[in-house]
């Protein structure tokens, strides 16, 4: 029974990994930025959330109220100011990778090094909804399935918004050919600026969610983006069911790992995950070519 | 070591996807040592990929690459450039910040007989007087003009000292005097021992230069033989939506 | 002058004098003055050896703290088992063998996931040996008890900066150095050119680790303990960066040149305000990205060149 329990909580881990690997999957699948600083926006949505109900005790959902438009703003004006630049320079998607990958990981110790001055390294928690639930047989406690729930809402919004809204035809069609979409008429840049903003509150999202039942610092930040850039390429850039499933396997497999081996790995284990990967399917679990 | 009837490769049903687009679909033919061959076809019909096939860029789903008797398929890139095909690309690849001569050097160094820094920039001088590049071998490879890029990257290429050379649309963009010039460096080339497999568009050098030619369209092959049978065949024109090109 | 510079004699001669007064240094000199030049070398080896791999083919790894971290580490648990010099060596080795492990791992495919790879692999190797120190050897911190002077280490570190640079240099003249160079420009011209591009990367990555951990294993004989926390500081990954990048990674003396102005601003802010050090260096290095791509290198280059050559400049515009 207690595996049963694992495996859920994995699944639902493993939800919270999809969303968090959603945004990232539109700023490199779309705008085509590999954002090494993502977590960092991750670390932000729980620490807005955390003050937001130890300092003003309030319900701590209130806080993506204030996250969410700032992560929004910031990376909007990052993708803008810092990132197109580097765009109109570079002569090919690898040479733009390089010069985008040695700025965000720039970015990444301001942001790391800004948390750190005002946040001080120290862990942080918080009880909310901690109270346990049956489901399906397993002891699973209210936050855990709140956060799963709101992932599942917030992804399937933007499932639905890519499948059936003009703004997700042209986000899709960025993602496959940004040349040829531009051709038709889609205004790439505004378009992409607007889906790496979207990305960055999409991690203070997550963010929000799983400080409800994990514990967090400043300097957390790295596990997550490493996280979210596993699952992406385990999916395949630019698919929102693939990331899903890639999260959940993920979210299991470190689950189960963590419990037959030993919760401290769970890096270790992405990692072992990541490279199993690498040598068998390194273009992604779900793509077809 | 040929293998035994004078063809040097040999393409047997090779075959390639890309998803559902079948871009290659089960073609073969052969290619005569010591002589220059044709590929031609509308864009789109799979000359390209055919080439990246051979110099393993790409792997095929199925079929075969026999050169000199020994198979290629499976083979990375480095190693079939090492057995002796070279090759230039459609859209000319210099390397930027590299003078013409280390461009060229390149291929000296690590080609098939690789050779020292040293030496391979005296075999480097004389390719690039070969193809009319004396005199500029400090130059960066960025400020070149795209015709003088095309002609390092053909010194480089000759610089792997290939037995096949493959040739992506090489004579592409040319003004007449300088067509005339690039067919004229192509035979002797061809002379001097290297069998040439030629993609082009321009048929005033595959009628000048090709004793053979094989058509491609939609990714199969349709028409072999004599560049002059082959450009009179209905089917050839009808594939080229009756270009002036294949009238002329 | 720069003429002469190109003068590899003359080059020699004047790295040969320079080193000579600077190994007389910690003769005539504080501890303090000591402590900076080590630091100094430190980052000039790394610097110079993150560029020798990441600098030419283009392939950026954030793992340098990862693998400065494993020689640390080796050293602190195996100088009680061996000597010194054993114990380096052994860092050495092991540093060698995991970047060999993560190289072929990733270099078989695009960049992207090797950069991806080496950004994960400090936390990663963190974890790993804290978990291990915890559950095995119920320790978290280990101590380093050497009798090694300072000056000895001064000096191993001088050699081990000096060994870098001329080894860089002299990979650059033969056609190894070229090899990496083309796959940093366009590396399918560099497989069809007959280059083995795999077994370069792999090697040449493995290599510039070995040196790494090296450096971190000399380092490590000046604290007096270590624990997995000091050891894996992402930080290190980030100031070789930009010491690589101010400097321009196009020449072996590059990342040298950007090393010095970093170490005395590191010297000056990060006692002080460690946070703060880190976010001025996230911004400078921003800056060095958008205002010096080339580094220092391809700014002096350059006003060599125009200064030197005006009129050939304007034959070859076209």
């Amino acid at each position: 029974m207690v595996l049963f329990e694992v495996f859920i909580n994995g699944i639902i881990l493993g939800g919270m990994y999809g969303l968090i690997a959603l945004g990232l999957n539109l700023q490199y699948g779309v705008a085509r930025i590999l954002n090494l600083s993502y977590g960092e926006f991750f670390v932000s949505g729980a620490f807005t959330a955390f003050f937001t109900i130890m300092l003003w005790q309030y319900n701590p959902l209130l806080s993506l109220f204030v996250s969410l438009p700032i992560a929004f703003a910031v990376n909007w004006l990052i993708y803008q100011y810092l990132m197109i630049p580097l765009i109109r320079r570079a002569p090919d998607q690898d040479a733009l990778d390089a010069d985008v990958v040695l700025v965000t990981f720039g970015l990444f110790f301001v942001f790391q090094g800004l948390a750190l001055v005002y946040w001080s390294g120290d862990l942080r928690g918080y009880t909310f909804l901690s109270t346990p639930v049956n489901f399906l047989g397993a002891t699973i406690a209210t936050n855990r399935l709140l956060a799963f729930l709101g992932a599942c809402v917030i992804a399937g919004l933007l499932f639905l918004v890519l499948r059936h809204t003009r703004l997700g035809a042209a986000l899709r069609a960025i993602t496959i050919d940004p040349v040829a979409a531009g051709l038709v008429g889609i205004d790439v840049r505004r378009y992409s600026a607007l889906a790496f903003a979207a990305g960055g509150a999409l991690a203070a999202a997550s963010g929000m969610l799983v400080s409800t039942f994990i514990s967090f610092s400043a300097t957390t930040g790295v596990a997550y983006t490493l996280k979210a850039l596993i699952v992406v390429i385990m999916a395949g850039v630019g698919r929102v069911t693939g990331t899903l499933a890639a999260g959940i396997l993920l979210g299991v497999v470190e689950a189960l790992g963590g419990y037959l081996i030993d919760p401290a790995l769970t890096i270790a284990i992405n990692f072992g995950l990541f490279m199993l990967i690498l040598l068998l399917r390194p273009t992604g679990l779900f793509t077809r070519a | 070591m040929a293998a035994g009837n004078g063809v040097l490769l040999s393409v047997r049903e090779l075959r390639k996807a890309f998803g559902g687009l079948v871009a290659v679909r089960d073609v073969s033919f052969d290619v005569p040592e010591g002589r220059i061959f044709g590929l031609i076809g509308p864009n789109g019909s799979g000359k390209t990929t055919v080439l990246n096939l051979i110099t393993a860029e790409l792997s095929p789903d199925s079929g075969s690459v026999l050169f000199d008797g020994n198979e290629m398929v499976g083979r990375q890139s480095f190693e079939v450039c090492r057995a002796r095909i070279a090759r230039t690309f459609q859209l000319v690849r210099v390397l930027p910040y590299m003078t013409t001569r280390e461009n060229v050097m390149l291929g000296r160094m690590f080609g098939s007989s690789p050779t020292a820094p040293a030496q391979a920039a005296r075999d480097a001088d004389a390719l690039l007087e070969r193809v009319g590049m004396a005199g500029r071998a400090d130059l960066v490879a960025a400020q070149l003009t795209y015709i003088d890029q095309k002609r390092i990257e053909l010194a480089r290429a000759l610089a792997t000292h290939p037995k096949l050379l493959l040739l992506d649309e090489w004579l592409a963009g040319l003004n007449p005097s300088e067509l005339r010039i690039g067919i004229d460096l192509i035979r002797q080339i061809c002379r001097g021992g290297v069998t040439i497999v030629m993609i082009e568009h321009v048929m005033e050098a595959i009628r000048a230069l090709c004793d053979r030619v094989v058509v491609m369209n939609a990714g199969e092959k349709i028409a072999e033989g004599a560049p002059g049978a082959v450009l009179s065949d209905p089917e050839v024109m009808h594939a080229y939506l009756g270009a002036d090109d294949a009238a002329a | 002058m720069l003429e002469a510079l190109r003068n590899a004699r003359f080059a020699a001669a004047l790295t040969a004098i320079a080193s000579v007064l600077l190994a007389l240094v910690p003769f005539f000199s504080s501890g303090y003055i000591m402590s900076v030049f080590i630091l100094l070398y430190a980052n000039i080896a790394l610097a110079t050896a993150w560029s020798f791999f990441s600098g030419a083919t283009r392939y950026i790894s954030l793992a340098t703290a990862a693998f400065f971290g494993i020689g640390i580490y080796v050293l602190a648990v195996a100088h009680v088992y061996v000597t010194v010099p054993l114990a380096l060596a052994a860092a050495a080795v092991i540093g060698f063998l995991v970047a060999l492990v993560v190289g072929l791992s990733t270099l078989r495919l695009r960049g992207v996931y090797f950069v991806v790879f080496t950004f994960g692999l400090t936390e990663l190797v963190h974890q790993v040996l804290n978990w291990w120190e915890v559950k095995i050897n119920h320790t978290v911190s280990r101590f380093i008890f050497t009798d090694v002077s300072n000056i000895a280490i001064y000096e191993t570190l001088l050699f081990a900066a000096l060994i870098t640079i001329v080894g860089s240099w002299y990979v650059n003249q033969i056609r190894l150095g070229y090899a990496l160079r083309a796959i940093g420009e366009d590396e399918t011209v560099a497989r069809h050119a007959g280059i083995n591009t795999t077994r370069v990367k792999v090697i040449c990555f493995a290599l510039s680790a070995s040196v790494m951990a090296l450096v971190g294993a000399v380092l490590a004989l000046r604290y007096p303990y270590v624990d997995a926390s000091i050891a894996f500081n992402n930080t290190w990954s980030f100031q070789v960066l930009i010491a690589a990048l101010l400097g321009g990674t196009g020449r072996a003396w590059g990342p040298a040149i950007g090393a010095i102005p970093l170490v005395l601003l590191s010297e000056f802010l990060a006692g002080t305000f460690p946070h703060h050090f880190s976010i001025a260096l996230g911004l400078c290095f921003v800056v060095i990205v958008y205002f010096l791509p080339g580094g220092l290198t391809r700014l002096v280059l350059r006003l060599y060149h125009s200064w030197r050559l005006p009129q050939v400049k304007k034959a070859e515009a076209l």
